[in-house]
């Protein structure tokens, strides 16, 4: 049957394509595809391994910039501590100033108003010796109008004086 | 994407109807008679002429390259000088015989006989051509982008054609053939692109298309053919070993006595004969029950007039919508199946160090 028996021509016109067809593919078409997704598959697993090491070298730097942050939060409670304690300090020695000084002016101005005190005592007595002479003055020269009570009066000066 | 999905239905219904215009041709030449079997054969058989489409009653086709070697040396002349049965140098068109449809010329005798060498361009040639020169375009379109850029990924197209590719590269070369599987890399690629693209061009009806290439026993020798040269070029000597001094009882094997060199001898000859049978006649059949099922149309038109065809035309396009589709199917996997059998029988004539001290 013509079905099945194969046809010289057809052989000769099948034969001749397909070497052509195999010889240009396998040296432009195949070596290129394979040799492209084989570098395609290199590059992304160096690519990987790339971003595998980024990641790595990310965390290290991370884990460094933390431990960076720590000491200086460390050294930041540390100064704090000692700005508070020299603060302390300077406020008890201001404290300390400020009660002698105090004392001093306390002491002083009680000083001065003794001194002040004194002096108007001073004055007040002066005055008052100024005015109970003048009181004796003014009684003086009512009473010893008579010769009598000036006799008296001195008489009695005169005890009092020595008997002083 | 519901239009594209329309189109695509419109262009198979359109696929079906130019094949029932073929139909209709063979009918109108037998005048009311519809002979199923002629119609069939005139579609899967090799042809002088490439038939594209009858109108009315004008055939309209390309005419092809007719080379034959006859008594007197070579002629080439086209086929459009043998229509409608005329003669060209004494070459014509036989009527009947076995030689039916076929270039002939008379002897001195007055016999009819074919020429001595008939390597006319044929239909199924010149739809191999087309093919080949696609399959280069297509590949070294692609080639050149990789060479441009392999690190780019590829997109359509030829992202598609990569994945085939690898997976084929991986699947079924890799796996099959255990010792460089480079070397052999590029036949079983070329191959597979071959037989599938050749598939593809068969199913469709138009003119680029519609040779049944892969459905012609001579197609698919010339690759069994080559898988088997391969095969026996590259064995490696376990391989010979294996056919001329098998690891059996030694009776079986004597030079008196050698049953066993027979088994393995025609055990050598079934694999290319399997490859050739198995892709021609799937690809044949595939073709046969989409004609048959057009044909179904005709034979009921004959029997019951416009209301049966009308009521057999749209089981027959359904059926034949299906066909079709499992055929798109059917072309992926005989090209893959040819390319694993391939594979591995390249693979067996080059076993594995391991394996041949195992078996020992």
């Amino acid at each position: 049957m013509e079905l099945f028996t194969p046809e010289v021509g057809l052989l000769f016109w099948m034969l001749i394509p397909f070497l052509v067809v195999f010889y240009v593919l396998a040296k432009y078409a195949w070596p290129a595809i394979l040799k492209g997704v084989e570098k395609r598959n290199q590059f992304i697993d160096e690519s990987l391994i790339a971003a595998r090491q980024a990641k790595d070298e990310l965390a290290r730097v991370k884990a460094d910039s933390d431990a960076i942050l720590e000491q200086a939060r460390i050294e930041q409670a540390a100064i704090l501590a000692e700005a508070a304690k020299s603060r302390d300090k300077i406020l008890e020695v201001a404290k300390d100033k400020a009660g002698e000084e105090a004392t001093k002016i306390i002491a002083s101005a009680r000083e001065q108003i003794n001194l002040e005190k004194e002096d108007a005592i001073r004055q007040i007595r002066r005055e008052v010796a100024i005015l109970s002479v003048d009181i004796a003055e003014k009684v003086l020269r009512d009473n010893l109008n008579e010769k009598e009570s000036q006799m008296n009066m001195i008489d009695r000066l005169l005890d009092e004086i020595n008997l002083g | 994407m519901p239009l594209k999905n329309r189109s695509y239905f419109a262009l198979i219904l359109l696929l079906i109807f130019t094949m029932s215009m073929g139909a209709l041709r063979a009918e109108e030449q037998e005048k009311k008679s519809f002979d199923i079997k002629e119609m069939i054969f005139t579609h899967v058989l090799d042809s002088y002429e490439w038939h594209i489409m009858t109108i009315g009653k004008k055939n309209i086709s390309i005419p092809l390259l007719i080379i034959v070697k006859g008594e007197d040396g070579w002629h080439a002349f086209s086929s459009s000088k043998l229509r409608d049965g005329q003669q060209y140098n004494g070459f014509y068109l036989s009527k009947e015989g076995k030689n039916k449809g076929k270039v002939v010329t008379k002897n001195q005798a007055g016999e009819e006989m074919r020429p001595k060498l008939d390597i006319s361009f044929t239909k199924n040639a010149a739809s191999i051509i087309i093919a080949s020169i696609a399959l280069i375009i297509i590949m070294l379109s692609i080639a050149a982008q990789y060479k441009k850029d392999p690190i780019r990924p590829m997109k359509g197209f030829g992202g598609a054609i990569e994945q085939l590719t690898m997976s084929v590269y991986n699947d079924v070369i890799k796996p099959n053939i255990p010792n460089d599987y480079q070397k052999f890399a590029p036949y079983l690629l070329t191959v597979f692109y071959f037989i599938f693209l050749n598939n593809l061009l068969g199913l469709i009806p138009l003119f680029p298309g519609g040779a049944n290439v892969t459905g012609n026993i001579a197609v698919t020798l010339i690759l069994a053919l080559l898988t088997f040269i391969i095969t026996n070029v590259f064995g490696k000597k376990e391989y010979w070993k294996e056919i001329f001094w098998p690891d059996v009882p030694v009776f079986l094997k004597t030079p008196l006595f050698p049953l066993m060199q027979f088994i393995e001898f025609i055990g050598m000859l079934t694999k290319p004969f399997a490859l050739t049978i198995r892709l021609f006649a799937n690809m044949l059949a595939g073709h046969m029950i989409v004609l048959v099922l057009m044909g179904l149309i005709f034979i009921f038109y004959i029997m019951m007039g416009v209301g049966g065809a009308l009521g057999i035309s749209v089981i027959s396009i359904a059926f034949g919508i299906f066909m079709l589709l499992l055929d798109v199917l059917v072309s992926f996997i005989q090209a893959y199946v040819f390319t694993i059998l391939s594979a591995i029988f390249i693979g067996m004539a080059r076993p594995e160090e391991r394996q041949v001290q195992k078996s020992n």
